[in-house]
């Protein structure tokens, strides 16, 4: 018996230890999966003897629902576009005191003043990036360069579509010549059935195609263009193309609650991450574009003005962002359906 | 008085856990469903029919028909595997049992996603399964398994096997050997002895484990996904979109209702069945 008494009190040390660690101020992050790495995060603890503590969510609904049950605590979140513009106008979020974050001017002014925060004074931009086609060079020949690919039966069973209603939909319309933000029924219908005739040559819908074009199950991937370029790492013959009939682009944006507990630490790591030196780690851990022109010169030479993460102007001015349709949204939500239910 | 006072406060807990996590969800997702979707996400309050009124929709009863399908067949299926099973089980000599039981629950102490992810790697195009196959015949061309209903079949099959043994052998260790002796000694043949005697008597057994089978697999959602390959729609990945990317909370409150009623006659008539062989001499 003696033993357990030991034990209980061991655990009771424990804990108090623990909490008076708790005594440090504490900042928490709410962000994707693998996308703020250790050494940004270890940084900022170091430098501002501060706790972070980081938490993920797997969509920008999961953040938007937490958010609306009324979820707090949270210092810093990181939506993408569309869903800052629905957060916005929520009034979720804080308005941002560009005094405490100097280094704002750091950020490439091709990614301010977008359609979902036109002044910046909810946002700043984390990453940006694209979707695509990622293929492997060996195997799929001659290169492609338009979404028909994806419908060519030589290819059957051997390439995946995003499991994303938004982007999955928006390439057949992108195909057809349609706006991805299209609110005509008709165009809907018409992708619609589309991707239904293209569906018996799918392998997989799966939104995380880095680890199936690694393993060598999909020869093809409709993917975005991080994923695309973390599977070159391990199999280098991987290509990524954005198709000509044009595609979606997106900027992963940070952002401070309207609830957030330490509104002044969450500036000061906004400001931290926007450091050229930092804002490199960004793109060196995820793959995806940096917004600070000046971080390149801490990247290695690959990471720095590469295709896949930079494209070129005249491929830049086809992208569209997906933008968030409001009460059409159903219509979308309706064809997916029946798209997943054949 | 004294004695209800402790009772209330032995009762204290179940029904404080009753409340908070049974009732009070269910009521919210009962309201949620008559209310309409926020432009935005959440709701929008004002009261509509129309969540219920778009269920009779041959798309979403077309999928709740395969989930249904399913479920059943997954439910026959560990029935065929798990009553020999459990049979044995309680026949074997009491001393190893208790291991044999064990191994049946060990499965338990991995995640079910783990788990589910251990058969993407067995039945996949390069997986365990054709290699295996490939390795014994000669001209075996791969089998593409992975991201089919059947995948989805075996994952849900192997998942609740456990749960249609478990009660089965509960009902068939209480099984009085004697009864079958006295059969034999009045001229039945083993095989009548087995359908006359010891399938009625375990039937309870049968039942418990075809409601611990079926209520989760008509809503499973995980499975599907991930075996299915996102190729393959069940009730329950509707419901999760619904929650999710659709952002359209009570039409998948409206959802879950029809499923709860689904299940909810099915559990009625299974206790109907109980009754009715309880009430046997």
């Amino acid at each position: 018996m003696r033993h357990r008494y030991i034990l209980f009190v061991l655990i009771l040390v424990a804990l108090f230890i623990g909490n008076s660690d708790g005594q440090k101020k504490q900042l928490n992050v709410f962000t994707w999966a693998g996308y703020v790495s250790d050494d940004i995060r270890e940084g900022f603890e170091k430098e501002y003897g501060v706790n972070v503590l980081i938490d993920t969510y797997a969509s920008n609904e999961d953040l938007l629902a937490k958010l609306l049950a009324g979820a707090t605590g949270y210092d810093i979140i990181m939506p993408s576009d569309y869903m800052v513009s629905i957060l916005i106008k929520q009034n979720l979020l804080a308005e941002l005191n560009r005094d405490n974050i100097p280094n704002f001017q750091n950020i490439s002014p091709l990614f301010l003043g977008k359609y979902f925060d036109a002044e910046n004074r909810y946002s700043i931009p984390y990453t940006f990036g694209t979707a695509g086609i990622a293929y492997d060079s060996s195997v799929v020949t001659p290169a492609p360069d338009s979404w028909t690919v994806l419908w060519d039966t030589q290819y059957k069973n051997q390439f995946s579509m995003l499991d994303d209603q938004r982007e999955t939909i928006g390439a057949a319309l992108k195909m057809l010549g349609y706006s991805l933000n299209t609110t005509d029924p008709n165009e809907i219908k018409a992708a619609k059935e589309k991707l239904i005739t293209q569906k018996p040559l799918v392998k997989q819908y799966k939104s995380e195609a880095e680890e199936l074009l690694i393993a060598g199950d999909v020869v093809m991937a409709h993917c975005w263009s991080g994923d695309a370029f973390r599977a070159t790492e391990t199999r280098p013959t991987i290509r990524y193309v954005i198709p000509k009939e044009g595609s979606s682009q997106f900027i992963d944006a940070v952002c401070i609650p309207k609830s957030a507990p330490h509104k002044a630490l969450a500036e000061q790591f906004l400001n931290y991450l926007l450091r050229p030196e930092v804002n490199a780690k960004i793109t060196a851990f995820t793959k995806y574009g940096t917004c600070v022109p000046t971080a390149k010169e801490h990247l290695p030479e690959h990471l720095r003005e590469h295709k896949f993460i930079y494209p070129p102007a005249e491929v830049l001015e086809s992208l569209e962002w997906l933008k968030d349709p409001g009460d059409f949204t159903r219509h979308y939500n309706r064809a997916w359906e029946e798209i997943k239910a054949k | 008085m004294r004695r209800n006072y402790h009772l209330l406060i032995l009762l204290f807990p179940v029904v404080f856990w009753l409340v908070c996590f049974f009732l009070l969800p269910l009521v919210s997702v009962f309201i949620y469903s008559f209310i309409e979707r926020g432009t935005y996400g959440g709701v929008r309050w004002h009261f509509t029919w129309e969540n219920y009124q778009r269920l009779f929709d041959g798309l979403y009863l077309g999928i709740l028909w395969r989930s249904v399908s399913t479920a059943l067949v997954c439910t026959a299926v560990c029935l065929l595997l798990g009553y020999p099973f459990a049979y044995y089980l309680a026949r074997y000599k009491p001393k190893h049992r208790n291991v044999l039981l064990l191994l049946v629950v060990v499965p338990f102490w991995t995640n079910f996603l783990i788990r589910t992810y251990a058969w993407i790697l067995i039945l996949r195009t390069e997986g365990l399964l054709n290699s295996l196959l490939g390795a014994v015949l000669p001209n075996w061309g791969p089998l593409e398994l992975l991201n089919t209903p059947l995948a989805v079949q075996i994952g849900l099959v192997y998942g609740y096997l456990p749960f249609m043994i478990l009660p089965l052998y509960a009902a068939l260790e209480q099984l009085d050997v004697s009864l079958l002796e006295a059969a034999q000694d009045l001229g039945a043949s083993p095989r009548r002895a087995f359908w006359h005697i010891t399938v009625p008597l375990s039937l309870p057994g049968i039942l418990a484990g075809s409601m611990l089978v079926f209520i989760p697999t008509v809503g499973a959602f995980l499975t599907p996904d991930l075996l299915g390959g996102g190729k393959v729609s069940y009730i329950g990945n509707v419901i999760e979109r619904q929650f999710k990317t659709a952002r359209d909370w009570p039409f998948g409150s409206a959802l879950s209702f029809m499923l709860m009623g689904i299940v909810l006659v099915g559990t009625v008539l299974y206790f109907r069945a109980l009754q009715e062989n309880e009430g046997q001499p």
